[in-house]
């Protein structure tokens, strides 16, 4: 039993995992409406669309501008049903009365709530319908936080602020392929497609000064209002062009274009189609319709096309919550093996963490597919890649020492650099395309690489360090060989760190003369890498000239992970600099509340030897720490 | 006594005390600057042998930190005299020579950047040709003399002797000039709007009318001081005065007056540094992503000529890609907010190559070093296990 364990685990897991992979299955006689419903809306979901600059499918766009308005990727309604975030923009996109009365809005500021002289209760969701009464109230109170620099603004200031976006977000939702409120869409169109020759013509005949009939001109004018309505508010650019020349409409100017070709873009049209079908609740034509716009952007744009299905898959894998999952498992697992059963827990934890680690990888190496990008261009994708990086320098330690150390830093640090990247993702796209300065891929690929590179290496070193202390002081199980490992564990991950912190520094030094032309400016985010290069080096120095022995280099381990959050996050949110992008009031607080644990951490250490559990009753002579356990 | 000082300048000791020096007042230069905005920062603690408090005010002030150029400057001592006192060639120390060799480049070229650099920019319309740049961070009182039509004659005065002199008197001029006001930053405002009863600090020219508060200085990153001062000027062949003059950049055009039987113009404007060349915008291009707000790419197109060296030709500078010429490097450093005018970085720094240089060596020392430890560990490692 104990033999297969490890793989029976491995085995379960991984079954787990494709289980949740699996696509919902629809059978061919399933006549239930709402599973069809659910596969029509999941191809609908697949069309690719422009938004902020990249081509994305819209299930991506659903999720990000729910989770902007809600904080959530679902949408629960108040009967209990939960909508998924495609339901939801397609009812916003083609039935906006209905999607009107969804708790959407997420609203927690008393002051906010107080403003409509509603009070704070345990509702925090409410519906577009609700706010309609207060918009022009909403928008003075936003338009004025909007002018304070983001670190000046008040709590309620930041509140109704977003709330505002969110309002103008969904309310430009709402009009992206049609008015709101539109019925007859696809009829509505056909009108338009007969008169606009007749319009298009009176109206040059207008131009050169002749006769002209003015009823053929009155038969469009209405409706070229109302397109240049959709033109001026869309948020998602819906129809490419049919030339080469790569660039997006939205449906409002594709159908004002249609006047002097005379001709409505195909695209357009099937999405009328869908919108009508969806109105009447004919599931036929809205899949037949569906159909057929996917197979246009097939053919058309078979590059977009491709991309946006794959993203699609991507978001339904969610591989990221999954490795997470994992990671917790085999943490768990690793600090267990020191407690017993040591071996076969421990081989246990190692193959979970190979699963976690390929899922972690798949994620990280689709996004750089889909972004074009090296792997790290945001906050987001740095906590993405710090876990991985780390991860993996964990698993090779594990693989040289194989006592469950490497196995259970691999575990944690994958699982809280995931759930703080799941807390970055708030703002909306992490793929978003990159500031004209950050457009080299060449530096992205090396400076930046090189600098995250180095700050995993120094949480994994805060983290071997934490072991080191933990096990030592609450535990009896830090015997004198753990501790020896644990101590050249740490060296020579800081020496790791030490590497990549400097040449990263450096690197982004040689990019900011390449840049700006200056090598050094003193800028919040590059204060906060040299800070990291200094700590190692003093780290180093103070190891090789016999200042510090085993325990000291622990503690300065540990106050290497403040000094890296400091660096990563810190700098931040002071709001200075070139690099603050993103400032982020609501994480000072973990930081902070970071910072203090470790220095706890430290303070612990302090204590006398005797006062540790596993030196107490040991005989002097293990006791006695080691004077100089790694090699020089 | 020699020797103590050797021992004490050649210890590790030394070295990680400067070390946590430097990582101490760098934490506090970065807190800083949230206050101070990033330039102020820099000059009071990265650019100074001593940081003083309290910073303003000329009465009482102590220093309370060593100064970044202070902590440089010890550690490439202690450096140099560690490594002089203790060298001794052996391939397992390739490592450690390699990294401190190059980061007394690195020291050294950052002390050298820090003194001898120059950074200034260029502001160009379409259409628009400059031989000269700009100094966003120093003003220079100009006094011109107009009289021959196609030819100015310019005498700079630069802020800082505005500051710390009463008068100036200069061979070029035939004036001197008395500095009755000086202030760093000040709003400006027309005296018939102010209620109460502000009185003007000139007597000639547009100063007359106008009111001058003085502020504190700004520390936001997108903005800039406005100093202004009142300046009489005397000819130096009769004893009179011909009238105090407000001079600060914020009035814009130049306020002009005779004297000797020349006619003169002065004004207070960014310092300009002139090149033997000049610099032609032609187009300015800024491509955002479609549907956002977010730049794609800037692109200035320039036609530089230097008739000194026959040069004639048209340059693309865009973000990433500098036009290097004359020893001074061309940026693409920003934009005016309606795309107008184009804003290029000018930089004049002699020690650019040294980090360069200094990293790779570094970074091969790192490596060699920590190589030999890996190296090492695995081979103890193998015995142990057999």
């Amino acid at each position: 039993m104990k033999r297969f364990l490890p793989w029976i685990v491995l085995v379960v897991m991984a079954g787990w995992i494709g289980a949740n992979w699996m696509p919902p299955r629809v059978a061919k006689d399933d006549v239930d409406p709402s599973t069809a419903l659910r596969a029509g809306l999941a191809k609908f979901g697949k069309l690719p669309v422009l938004v902020g600059g990249r081509a994305k499918p819209l299930d991506t766009v659903a999720r990000n501008s729910l989770l902007i308005i809600r904080g959530k990727q679902e949408l629960r309604l108040e009967n209990g049903r939960t909508l998924s975030a495609i339901a939801w923009l397609t009812d916003v996109l083609f039935n906006a009365p209905v999607a009107d009365q969804y708790p959407a809005f997420v609203v927690q500021n008393d002051q906010v709530l107080g403003l409509f002289g509603w009070e704070q209760s345990q509702r925090k969701y409410f519906s577009f319908a609700e706010f309609a009464p207060f918009l022009k109230q909403i928008e003075e109170q936003g338009d004025q936080a909007d002018k304070l620099e983001a670190v000046q603004r008040s709590a309620y200031q930041s509140a109704i602020l977003n709330l505002r976006n969110a309002l103008v977000l969904y309310q430009r939702l709402k009009n992206s392929v049609q008015l709101e409120g539109s019925q007859n869409f696809a009829g509505e169109l056909k009108t338009y497609q007969a008169n606009v020759p007749g319009a298009a013509n009176a109206a040059a005949q207008a131009q050169r000064g002749e006769n002209f009939d003015r009823a053929k001109l009155n038969d469009v004018a209405e409706l070229i209002q109302k397109y240049e309505k959709i033109s001026e508010m869309a948020y998602i650019l819906a129809v490419p062009s049919t030339d080469r020349s790569g660039d997006w409409h939205s449906v409002g100017d594709s159908l004002l274009h249609s006047v002097s070709t005379g001709k409505i873009h195909p695209i357009v049209l099937e999405y009328a189609q869908i919108s009508d079908a969806y109105r009447a609740r004919d599931l036929t034509a809205f899949n037949q319709h569906v159909d057929l716009a996917a197979n246009w952007f097939t053919k058309e744009q078979p590059n977009a096309s491709k991309r946006t299905s794959f993203e699609f898959l991507f978001n339904r894998l969610q591989p990221f919550s999954q490795s997470m999952a994992i990671y917790v498992l085999a943490f768990l697992l690793a600090c267990a093996s020191w407690l017993g059963w040591s071996r076969t827990l421990n081989r246990s934890a190692f193959y979970l963490l190979l699963l976690a680690l390929a899922i972690h990888s798949f994620g990280l190496f689709s996004r750089m597919y889909l972004q074009e990008r090296p792997p790290v261009t945001n906050l987001y994708s740095s906590a993405i890649f710090i876990g991985w990086g780390a991860v993996i320098v964990s698993l090779i330690l594990e693989r040289i020492f194989r006592d469950g150390i490497g196995a259970a830093c691999a575990g944690a640090i994958g699982f809280v650099t995931l759930i703080i990247a799941h807390h970055l993702a708030g703002s909306g796209d992490t793929l978003e395309m990159l500031q004209a300065v950050l457009d080299t891929n060449i530096w992205l690929a090396t400076h930046v690489v090189c600098i995250t590179t180095g700050y995993s290496a120094m949480f994994l070193a805060g983290m071997l360090a934490i072991i080191y202390i933990v096990r030592g002081v609450f535990t009896r199980s830090l015997k004198k060989d753990t501790a020896d490992s644990l101590a050249r564990m740490t060296y020579g991950v800081v020496c790791f760190a030490t590497l990549f912190s400097f040449v990263g520094t450096v690197l982004g030094g040689i990019w900011a003369d390449q840049s700006w032309g200056r090598f050094w400016g003193w800028d919040p985010k590059e204060n906060g890498a040299v800070l990291i290069v200094l700590w190692c080096a003093i780290t180093l120095h103070a190891r090789w000239g016999g200042f510090i022995r085993q325990r000291g280099l622990m503690m300065m381990a540990i106050f290497g992970n403040i000094v890296t959050s400091f660096s990563w996050f810190g700098v931040n949110m002071l709001g200075v600099g070139l690099h603050s992008y993103g400032f982020m009031q609501k994480a000072f607080p973990w930081l902070l509340g970071f910072m203090i644990s470790q220095l706890a951490l430290i303070t612990i250490a302090s204590m006398p030897l005797e006062n540790w559990r596993s030196f107490s009753g040991a005989t002097s002579q293990d006791r006695q720490l080691p004077g100089d356990p790694v090699a020089t | 006594m020699l020797r103590k000082i050797v021992d004490l300048f050649t210890s590790l000791k030394l070295t990680i005390v400067c070390l946590a020096a430097g990582m101490a007042l760098i934490f506090a230069g970065t807190l800083a600057q949230v206050h101070l905005g990033i330039h102020e920062a820099q000059q009071r603690y990265f650019q100074s042998m001593l940081v003083w408090w309290p910073a303003e005010g000329r009465g009482f002030r102590i220093p309370i930190f060593p100064g970044g150029h202070l902590i440089g400057a010890v550690l490439l001592v202690n450096l140099i005299a560690a490594h002089a006192k203790r060298f001794r060639w052996s391939w397992r120390k390739l490592g450690i020579h390699l990294t401190h060799a190059g980061l007394i480049i690195m020291l050294a070229g950052g002390l050298f950047t820090d003194l001898f650099a120059v950074e200034s920019h260029m502001r160009l319309e379409r259409g628009d040709t400059k031989n000269y740049s700009e100094d966003q961070q120093h003003m220079e009182l100009a006094m011109i003399d107009t009289t021959d039509g196609d030819l100015d004659q310019v005498t700079a005065i630069p802020e800082s002797v505005l500051k710390n002199n009463r008068t100036i008197d200069h061979w070029s001029l035939p004036f001197r000039i008395v500095v009755r006001n000086f202030y760093q930053n000040t709003r400006l405002q027309m005296l018939s709007r102010t209620s109460s009863g502000a009185r003007p600090i000139a007597n000639q020219g547009p100063g007359a009318m106008i009111a001058v508060e003085p502020i504190p200085r700004t520390t936001a990153q997108d903005e800039r001081d406005v100093p202004a001062a009142a300046i009489e000027i005397l000819p130096k062949d009769s004893g009179g005065s011909l009238g105090t003059w407000l001079v600060t950049d914020a009035l814009g055009a130049p306020q002009g007056f005779s004297c000797g039987g020349r006619t003169w113009k002065i004004a207070m404007r960014t310092a300009r540094y002139y090149k033997p060349y000049s610099v032609t915008l032609q187009k300015f291009t800024h491509e955002r992503y479609a549907g956002t707000d977010i730049p794609k790419n800037f692109a200035s197109k320039v036609t530089l000529i230097d008739p000194e060296r026959n040069v004639s030709r048209d340059v693309l500078i865009y973000m990433n890609h500098p036009l290097r010429y004359r020893g001074e490097t061309f940026y693409q450093a920003g934009f005016q907010p309606d795309d107008r005018a184009t804003i290029l970085q000018v930089v004049h720094n002699p020690s650019f190559l040294a980090p360069y240089v200094a990293c790779i060596i570094v970074a091969a020392g790192l490596l060699v070093q920590f190589g030999i430890h890996l190296v090492g560990f695995a081979r103890k490692r193998r015995t142990a296990m057999a």
